[in-house]
């Protein structure tokens, strides 16, 4: 393999539950990929600017707050005005069964919810990195 | 003693190769590592002598409860931690939990609010009302609390960086209804040292926030006696993912680190110590986390008295209160969650709690809907008036395996306490990333025995089922961020301007001096200067806190 996946992981709005993340972090750096994370409070203006300058193929969104109906398509919309929709992105937190279908219609590939294993979040980024 | 010990030792050996040793038996081991036995008897606590080590209740040092006659005197407080959107369906929903028999209040807030951000400010976008109440001004706190006689009741509020604001406003909400702040009872969780390991919700570095814990305990003990001034929090860090005994240790540890800094600031611990209380996590091994209780009430009363030489009894006790875990919840057959927190709730309650509150069945998935927090409550209420668990004090004391694991985890959490001490205390091992880690790699292991399945989580990892799942779930109002938007800039064009600015002008005077901020806030919040104005002024006085990268 000769470039390892890039992921940027980050943490959109004020919510400060970052288990979840931490934990896909360490998975997917176990899996071989490179992990990029923001750490808290990122507007979508800050996760996109550090996805463009870090170069990712990735870019994995993590929300328990609420807000993602808000938030999550700004960071699409903000990626398309940058040129840079060929970026990848994938969600994952508290994020109601119904409002799925409208974030992904809005940009965002994949929704991870609760009791998602690590595995099938990493199959699903090698199946299409490959 | 000591011959009948020799019996049930040698009679003990004589059952394992006789009796139990023809059978396959499935071992365990506790959350630090060490191997449970398949039976514990006498031998196990012979070393251990009751009147010095366990005691009785209400006396040093504690271990079967903080108050003599324990449930039978007074029942815990039973608060489910409430609040969403807009002030006045907050107020409405407490109205609701009152009226079914709840006996305290606890407010949960909105990130804005713990953060220090008006509802209009731009990093408030998605996030308002959201995960609780809004709250600009004391306009806001008014009308949550309308109604509500602030005499009567006790009130938890879950708010930390900017807690002196929001006492100031609760203390203005009580004066206004014609209560002194003599009468208020209640607590605010101003534990900012979690919030830079785990929970997130900081403002400002360490050093002034520690000074705005300190000035709050200086103000309160003379001026609000009755107020638990800060709520220590195990809770956040074992839902990040840390062991029963590090929820203990890394929670005292910060403790010490408060205390420590009341004392550099002239304080005598007993005017503090005493309203000092607590909120820890009650997870799912129900004798383990009754042994945390026990051992916890005795090392905090030998920290208190031993290292800093507290005189007044009261300043030895663990008042605490208790949440279920929202982390063992599974958004897979949420009505499972349902006995995981009627069995964390027993636990809680054999473990001596003053206060409860369990999560909702819910929760994995939103907000708790009205049905769902009056099942929590429901839940409470059946425990003390069904079960019979509440009829004597301490009711499992005594047991062989509760007494030993009790002793045990005594020993494992003083041990990680002075391995700290050794780093330096909480804000150093904080600094180096030590808890953070230590939480981290545990939340991380965790997963992948979920994933290997050495962990069975009943409905998720295993006894799976297809399914919809068709429970009716709150829905957030989608006006509400709008109408609290219209509502504080109709607010911010009706108060007096010139006293709106006096009062902030003083706020930044004695930020930038060290005169104690609490009576200023006051004045402050009674002009209605917003939150976000009044913490903007300690932003640019404090500067902000940047968290330091783990991963």
């Amino acid at each position: 393999m000769d470039r390892k996946i890039r992921i940027l992981a980050a943490k959109p709005g004020l919510d400060g539950h970052d288990r979840g993340i931490k934990v896909i972090c360490n998975a997917l750096r176990d899996a071989g990929m490179e992990i990029v994370y923001t750490g808290l409070r990122q507007t979508p203006q800050q996760i996109v600017n550090a996805a463009l300058e870090e170069d990712v193929d990735i870019i994995a969104l993590s929300i328990l707050s609420g807000a993602h109906d808000i938030l999550l398509p700004k960071v699409a919309d903000l990626l398309k005005k940058n040129k840079a929709d060929h970026i990848l992105l994938l969600a994952g937190g508290i994020i109601p069964e119904e409002d799925i279908p409208v974030i992904k219609k809005r940009g965002i590939c994949e929704v991870f919810g609760p009791g998602t294993t690590t595995k099938e979040i990493i199959d699903f980024i090698e199946g299409h990195c490959s | 003693m000591s011959s009948e010990h020799n019996t049930v030792q040698n009679e003990k050996r004589r059952w394992e190769e006789n009796s139990l040793n023809k059978r396959p038996v499935k071992k365990h081991s506790n959350d630090w590592g060490d191997p449970i036995e398949v039976l514990y008897t006498p031998e196990d606590f012979q070393d251990t002598d009751y009147l010095s080590s366990i005691g009785f209740p209400g006396e040093y040092p504690f271990v079967r409860g903080v108050h003599p006659s324990m449930y039978l005197g007074r029942t815990w407080t039973m608060r489910q931690y409430s609040g969403f959107g807009t002030a006045e369906e907050t107020n409405k929903r407490y109205k609701y939990l009152l009226k079914q028999g709840q006996t305290g209040l606890s407010v949960a807030f909105d990130l804005p609010t713990q953060i220090g951000y008006d509802s209009d400010d731009p990093m408030s976008e998605g996030e308002v009302g959201k995960v609780g109440v809004a709250v600009d001004s004391l306009k806001d706190m008014e009308i949550i609390f309308k109604d509500l006689p602030l005499d009567k009741l006790s009130t938890s509020m879950t708010i930390n960086a900017p807690a002196a604001i929001l006492l100031a406003m609760y203390i203005a909400v009580a004066e206004k209804q014609g209560i002194g702040s003599e009468k208020l009872r209640g607590t605010i969780q101003n534990d900012i040292l979690k919030e830079y390991t785990v929970r997130g919700t900081y403002i400002f570095p360490p050093r002034p926030s520690i000074r705005l814990i300190t000035d709050i305990f200086a103000f309160c003990s003379k001026h609000v006696p009755l107020w638990n001034t800060i709520n220590v929090a195990g809770y956040h860090m074992r839902e990040a993912g840390c062991s029963a005994v590090q929820e203990i240790a890394f929670s005292f540890s910060n403790a010490i680190a408060y205390i420590n800094a009341a004392l550099k600031a002239g304080l005598d611990v007993d005017c503090f110590a005493p309203r000092i209380s607590w909120i820890f996590n009650t997870h799912n091994k129900i004798f383990e986390e009754v042994a945390k209780y026990r051992a916890a009430r005795k090392v905090w009363a030998d920290l208190l008295r031993d290292r800093f030489k507290a005189k007044d009894p009261r300043s030895w006790m663990l008042r605490f209160h208790t949440q279920t875990s929202g982390v063992s919840l599974t958004a897979q057959q949420p009505e499972n969650n349902i006995v995981r927190a009627g069995y964390q709730a027993l636990a809680a309650v054999l473990g001596g709690a003053q206060s409860v509150a369990a999560c909702s069945f819910d929760e994995a998935l939103a907000i708790p809907t009205e049905q769902s927090v009056r099942l929590s409550l429901r839940t409470q209420q059946i425990l003390e008036h069904e079960t019979g668990v509440t009829d004597t004090v301490d009711p499992l004391g005594g047991s062989y395996y509760l007494e030993s694991l009790t002793r045990k985890m005594e020993q494992e959490i003083n041990d990680l306490i002075t391995k700290i001490d050794d780093m330096g205390g909480a804000i150093e091992a904080i600094e180096k990333g030590f808890i953070q880690k230590e939480i981290e790699s545990r939340a991380y292991s965790y997963q992948k025995e979920i994933e290997e399945k050495s962990k069975i989580i009943v409905g998720m990892n295993e006894f799976k089922v297809k399914e919809n799942i068709d429970i009716s779930l709150f829905k957030p109002d989608t006006r509400d961020a709008q109408k609290q938007i219209e509502k504080l800039q109709e607010l911010k064009k009706r108060r007096d301007q010139s006293k709106v600015q006096s009062t902030l002008t003083a706020v930044r005077k004695a930020a930038e001096g060290e005169k104690n901020l609490m009576p200023y806030f006051i004045e402050a919040v009674k002009a209605y200067a917003t939150l976000g104005e009044i913490c903007g002024i300690l932003r640019e006085v404090f500067g902000e806190y940047h968290a330091a990268r783990t991963i």
